[in-house]
């Protein structure tokens, strides 16, 4: 099974699509990444995901599978002959999958909604929030870490991998503002692990540079803005 | 000796997901109510980031998030599983679940709380809905195959509560007409045991919905205690 070829459908500058390099990276999956672009969908995209439409979508052999921590599971599930990408204890596994769903309803919006913010007080409120939001993070981090390098303990696990693909968002955000959202005082240990996982072999060529990604982002904003005049 | 406890609230569909997941595995668990206007201080220790049931107590550990609950009862007891053995079947079943949780009941939900200028624009995205759900639906008897699954559970709410509701304010958003095989399902749902054995009084849930309220300002503690769980959505602008 493990066996037939494996696309991705997305961006590169998407913390969802991210994830799903991650996870494939830590397998050494052989992949086709495909570039899709989100103000015009392609034929294949509309076709494996028509009920969201959205990337990323992982296309294995010839089955779609949508959103990316469902795709991260799925990768885990069959690729069982590289490093494990979620706990093995029910337990610790409530325990990611409960901080990654976190994550997605509660913080990660609130990226996107600073990059969308029109005016300067709307802007510090949302990024008094992120703030807010990464101090439970941090207590969250030393609580699964247990001390080591990862969430997953000393290799990347399923919360590395949904924390991870929201940095490049973070650290655009940091370089648009000029403000530090990961600092010393608050979040000391998720500032080294930041640091840690951007260098990890698995994450180093995926996770965007603030300048590339802020530049185009701007433009994406501009384009959409411009479609619906 | 396994000691299952779980912290919820009768109307709760979310509390209900738990309930039906632990009956179909045949866990032997004490329930406890909470009174939302009064969270018990077990409740806040528990959840203390999101401070909402269900809880689910494990011999002692306490596991929140309804879906991440009902992962963890099916990994934990392997009997009578909710999710399917096969990898792309289990993501697919989560994708629904998803659905379901995300896209379905909150336009459901909508419907329930909408002044009449707003009726007709929540009922249309309902209904849009539902249609994905029908199609997905397809001819199984359950999202799941022969038996309930997980996509199954999290859809309690269209099971069972959401027709009483809808039939007590006199909305008219999941017909049978509109709806055959989903209305089909709904009936098979609500008649399975492990669902029978947690379904609210039908009487009850008719007397806490009274066509008067529809679109009003909440005023029972009843109402303040629905929307202190479900954060119900800002009026339109």
């Amino acid at each position: 099974m493990a066996t037939k070829p494996v696309k991705l459908l997305g961006f590169w500058d998407s913390p969802y699509v991210n994830r799903v390099q991650f996870a494939l990276n830590l397998k050494s999956i052989d992949h086709e990444f495909i570039e899709e672009n989100i103000l015009s969908k392609s034929e294949l995209l509309l076709r494996s995901n028509p009920v969201q439409k959205k990337i990323p979508v992982l296309i294995h052999g010839d089955e779609p599978i949508c959103e990316s921590l469902n795709i991260v599971q799925y990768i885990d599930e069959v690729w069982t002959d590289g490093p494990s990408i979620l706990p093995s204890h029910p337990r610790d596994r409530a325990m990611s999958r409960f901080w990654a769903a976190y994550i997605d309803e509660k913080w990660l919006p609130l990226l996107w909604e600073v990059y969308e913010a029109k005016e300067e007080d709307s802007r510090t409120t949302l990024l008094e929030k992120v703030r807010e939001g990464l101090v439970l993070l941090e207590a969250a981090f030393v609580k699964c870490s247990k001390g080591k390098a990862f969430f997953g303990g000393d290799s990347i696990g399923y919360l590395d991998i949904a924390l991870g693909g929201c940095l490049g968002w973070l650290k655009g955000i940091e370089k648009l503002a000029s403000v530090k959202l990961l600092d010393e005082t608050k979040t000391p240990a998720l500032l080294g692990w930041a640091e840690t996982f951007c260098s990890n072999e698995a994450a180093k060529n995926v996770v965007p540079e603030p300048e590339k990604l802020n530049k185009c982002l701007k433009e994406f904003q501009a384009q959409a803005a411009a479609a619906t005049k | 000796m396994e000691e299952v406890k779980l912290f919820g609230y009768w109307v709760s569909p979310f509390c209900r997901s738990v309930e039906i997941a632990l009956n179909i595995k045949g866990i032997q668990y004490e329930y406890i109510e909470e009174d939302l206007t009064n969270k018990s201080p077990q409740l806040l220790q528990y959840n203390p980031v999101y401070k909402k049931i269900p809880v689910l107590l494990h011999n002692g550990k306490p596991i929140v998030e309804s879906m991440v609950i009902l992962e963890y009862i099916d990994e934990t007891w392997k009997n009578n599983p909710i999710l399917p053995e096969d990898p792309f079947e289990k993501a697919r079943a989560r994708f629904w679940a998803n659905f379901v949780d995300q896209k379905c009941f909150p336009a459901l939900w909508k419907t329930i709380w909408s002044t009449s200028e707003q009726y007709e624009q929540n009922k249309a995205e309902a209904l849009e809905r539902l249609k994905v759900l029908e199609n997905e639906l397809g001819g199984k008897r359950f999202f799941g195959g022969d038996s309930i699954g997980m996509v199954d559970i999290v859809a309690n709410f269209i099971g069972f509560s959401f027709r009483t509701i809808q039939e007590a304010l006199k909305l008219d958003v999941f017909t049978e007409d509109n709806f055959p095989k989903l209305w089909e399902w709904a009936e098979n749902f609500a008649n399975c045991s492990p669902v029978k054995k947690c379904l609210p009084p039908q009487d009850k849930l008719i007397a806490n919905f009274p066509p008067a309220y529809m679109g009003k300002t909440l005023v029972s503690s009843f109402q303040s205690r629905l929307q202190l769980q479900f954060h119900p959505p800002a009026a339109a602008k």
